[in-house]
């Protein structure tokens, strides 16, 4: 069974529009994703697509002008806010995207250990340490002394030392160089084997194929294909999405040749299928609706033509 | 016209030197990727290249002339967060403006909708808030173009566009173009020569 | 179900936005201010004068805030009362927030020396409440008219001049900043448009949460006795003369132009504290 499920869920914020008016923006809709215990979902796409408020509508953390509708579920169970803040840190675990969430005043070893919830906090985060490459003399160390590196793998073992069960990494990488990012990512694999289940918002494809099991692609709000990790190979023919593919092919290391246009605003989304004004498949039929996920091949998909 | 900078030297303060005696040289037209482990002060050296920063020891020069710091500086940085680049409170007209007039034909070759234009830094996305910034650093006057991670926070599809686009501006306008990238697949694609700091 | 916010909008007729909200106090304030401002200007000494034959008449139609024991009409008092304090409180506010604005921005641009010098002089003013201070300013200079607005006047802007010493430092560091300067703008060109900017609003609710604390104190002080002189029909002189009156069953005398005051003083707190909102980028679109 999955750990996490989101069903239909659909986040808007009011906003002033101009003058007096307040206008709300759907800048999530129709999302619906499952997370498995033991398994890595890579969650990417641009900016501004709506990854991040996944994450925070999951943790209940969004800003109060946020509206939520839909279905969140941990363990069969319902999140409820009261749940969702009873569960944060314990059972749902976040690593941010800024290592300014460290506590600038505090020595980063007391920081792990105040969020273990073992016997022995202290022996948790020195097995933590170890494992992540940290030195023992880091415990010691303030967030300031701290390099972009050491600092996200601090950020980690808060998460695992917290035991917690899911585990909700936002942009884990940027900014770190190859060596880091592929330790970080190690350890997000070693979590999974434990049993964890991960989810990894990053718009890094590259380094999420290193160790995801499934890929979510996000576009204007919502996902447009749910997709095995071996997809992602070759000229992205085994990929369903035309959105998917053409971020395949814009790789550095593939044909780097992008699409024209760009994301369209939450404002004024089109009317049918919200990739239709700048895929190359499009046909009037596109603009009929938007298309609901449906399965193709081991993987989902939303879009009328993919096959 | 080359862009050299010869034996520069810096630290903050009295810190440790973040790097001594560099030396980097840059022909017009020519495309250099820049490469280091992190913390060695590659964000720093671009400061000092684009004039932000003045370097403890050493010189920048074109053609063999220090750059003058008064007027346009004929170096320009772009970096990783367009966010912190432009001012909160302008509209993004004003910040194109603020470069020079901008030319129509540089903006749908970044593919920035005239839409766009009329709003707050706050509506749009990081993707298309580095398309103003790279059209703002490439007035006509813009000789160098330094860019520090310019594309690391965006997706593939806009990094490929974005980069097409400046490409295409600098061989048309002979431009000299330093690339700092922590990827590898990048940097390859990219660059003519690679620089490697240590 | 995460429970979904939308519940407001079953309200939707009662239901304002912050935006909505605020301008209507706006409104609100200006038109009692114009009321207060006009009244008090049209009456004059006549209007209160003292007529033994209606002595403390309690609140009726034709003396809405009764009378006192000198048969002065009470709403007429509290009308040129109010005036008078909100004409010291404009002038003791408007004075404050420039010197914030003058001492911040010299703070932040001026070098070390400055900066070490006024941020010591905040410190020394906020370390010191404000009453004390003003009283003792308003005392050496005589108190009276002059006396307490000065005082007023330069012991208000410690902390508004802190936060715009902290904007502007964190503006000149910004990286737009640095961008500009890239490009060859001047540092005038970046002072107007980049950094004014970013004061105006912070000027703008500086004042108006200054406004009725700087109307307060002058009522303290001069309730004290130690403001303006009693002849003046103050908010202040009314509610110290009527304090020995209370006991005797006159709550009216206090009560209404008591109320009144806090009425104005509360308003504009709610337009600052909501402009205040409004303007932070990350919180403007809260409820």
């Amino acid at each position: 069974m999955s750990v996490l499920e989101v069903k239909d869920l659909l986040i808007s914020f009011n906003q002033y529009t101009s003058g007096l008016k307040q206008q709300q923006l759907n800048v999530i809709s129709n999302l619906t994703i499952t997370l498995e215990k033991g398994e890595i979902l890579a969650v990417v796409g641009a900016s501004g697509s709506g990854k991040s408020l996944l994450a925070h509508a999951i943790l209940g953390i969004l800003p109060s002008n946020a509206n939520v509708s839909g279905t969140l579920r941990y363990d069969g169970e319902v999140l409820t806010p009261a749940k969702q803040a009873s569960l944060r840190g314990s059972e749902i675990a976040l690593i941010p995207q800024s290592v300014n969430y460290l506590d600038p005043l505090m020595r980063v070893g007391n920081q792990v250990r105040t969020s273990a919830r073992v016997e022995n906090p202290v022996t948790a985060q020195r097995k933590v340490f170890e494992r992540l490459h940290l030195h023992e003399n880091v415990e010691k160390m303030y967030p300031f002394q701290l390099s972009g590196g050491m600092a996200r793998r601090t950020l980690l073992s808060t998460a695992i030392v917290s035991g917690a069960k899911v585990i909700i990494a936002d942009e884990p990488t940027p900014g770190l160089d190859p060596v880091v990012i592929k330790e970080a990512m190690e350890s997000f694999r070693e979590l999974a084997d434990s049993g964890c289940a991960v989810m990894l918002i990053t718009h890094d494809i590259v380094s999420a194929l290193s160790i995801a099991d499934k890929i979510a692609v996000f576009y204007a709000g919502t996902t447009v294909e749910i997709a095995p990790v071996e997809n992602f190979a070759g000229d992205g023919e085994a990929l369903r999405h035309p959105y998917s593919k053409a971020l395949w092919r814009a790789l550095p290391q593939n044909d780097f040749i992008p699409i024209p246009g760009a994301q369209p605003h939450p404002g004024d989304l089109p009317p049918g299928c919200l990739f239709a004004p700048r895929c190359p498949l499009a046909t009037p039929e596109c603009d009929r609706g938007q298309p609901e996920m449906r399965t193709l091949r081991d993987g989902m998909v939303r879009c009328i033509h993919a096959t | 016209m080359q862009l050299e900078a010869r034996n520069i030297s810096f630290r903050y303060g009295n810190g440790p030197y973040l790097f001594r005696g560099v030396n980097v040289t840059v022909e017009q037209g020519e495309i250099v990727g820049l490469t280091a482990p992190s913390g060695r002060g590659k964000t720093t050296l671009c400061r000092i290249l684009a004039g932000f920063e003045k370097p403890l020891e050493g010189s920048v020069t074109i053609d063999g002339i220090p750059v003058s710091s008064k007027g346009f500086h004929p170096v320009q940085l772009v970096l990783q967060h367009p966010e912190k680049a432009v001012n909160p409170r302008w509209k993004m007209e004003k910040v194109l403006s603020e470069g020079g007039k901008p030319d129509s034909e540089l903006l749908s070759l970044l593919g920035i909708e005239k839409e766009w234009l009329t709003r707050w830094p706050n509506e749009l996305s990081g993707g298309e808030l580095q398309r103003f910034c790279v059209v703002r650093a490439l007035n006509t006057n813009t000789r160098f173009l330094i860019a520090d991670e310019m594309t690391t926070m965006l997706d593939a599809i806009t990094q490929a566009q974005i980069w097409h686009a400046v490409l295409e501006v600098a061989k048309a306008r002979g431009m000299g173009i330093i690339i700092v990238s922590h990827e590898e697949m990048l940097i390859q694609r990219l660059c003519d020569r690679v620089i490697e700091l240590k | 179900m995460i429970p979904n916010l939308k519940t407001d909008q079953k309200l939707k007729r009662f239901y304002m936005n912050r935006r909505q909200k605020t301008l209507l106090t706006i409104v609100v304030a200006a038109i009692i201010l114009l009321c207060v401002v006009v009244g008090g200007a049209l009456l004059d000494q006549d209007q209160i004068a003292t007529n033994l034959t209606e002595r403390n008449l309690a609140p009726s139609l034709q003396h809405l805030f009764g009378t006192d024991w000198l048969g002065r009409d009470m709403f007429n008092r509290t009308i040129m009362g109010l005036s008078l304090s909100m004409g010291v409180g404009l002038i003791g506010a408007i004075g404050s927030t420039s010197i914030a604005l003058i001492l911040g921005m010299a703070a932040a641009t001026m070098g070390k020396m400055a900066d070490r010098l006024i941020s010591w002089l905040i410190d020394l003013f906020l370390s010191v409440p404000h009453l004390v201070t003003l009283i003792l300013i308003a005392f050496t200079l005589g108190g009276g008219f002059k006396g307490i607005v000065i005082g007023l006047a330069v012991t208000h802007w410690p902390s508004l001049a802190r936060v715009i010493r902290a904007e502007v430092m964190q503006i000149r560091s910004a990286e737009y900043v640095q961008i500009s300067r890239q490009m060859g703008k001047s540092r005038w060109w970046i002072a107007t448009h980049h950094i004014f900017p970013h004061l105006i609003p912070q000027l703008l609710i500086g004042f108006m949460l200054m406004f009725p604390h700087v109307i307060l104190h002058e009522a303290a002080v001069t309730f004290l006795g130690l403001g303006l002189s009693p002849h003046e029909p103050a908010i202040g002189i009314i509610l110290s003369e009527s304090m020995k009156y209370l006991s005797s069953g006159m709550w009216w005398l206090a009560f209404f132009p008591g109320l009144c005051l806090l009425m104005i003083v509360r308003m504009f707190e709610t337009v600052g504290g909501n402009l205040r909102l409004l303007i932070d980028p990350v919180r403007a679109n809260e409820k």
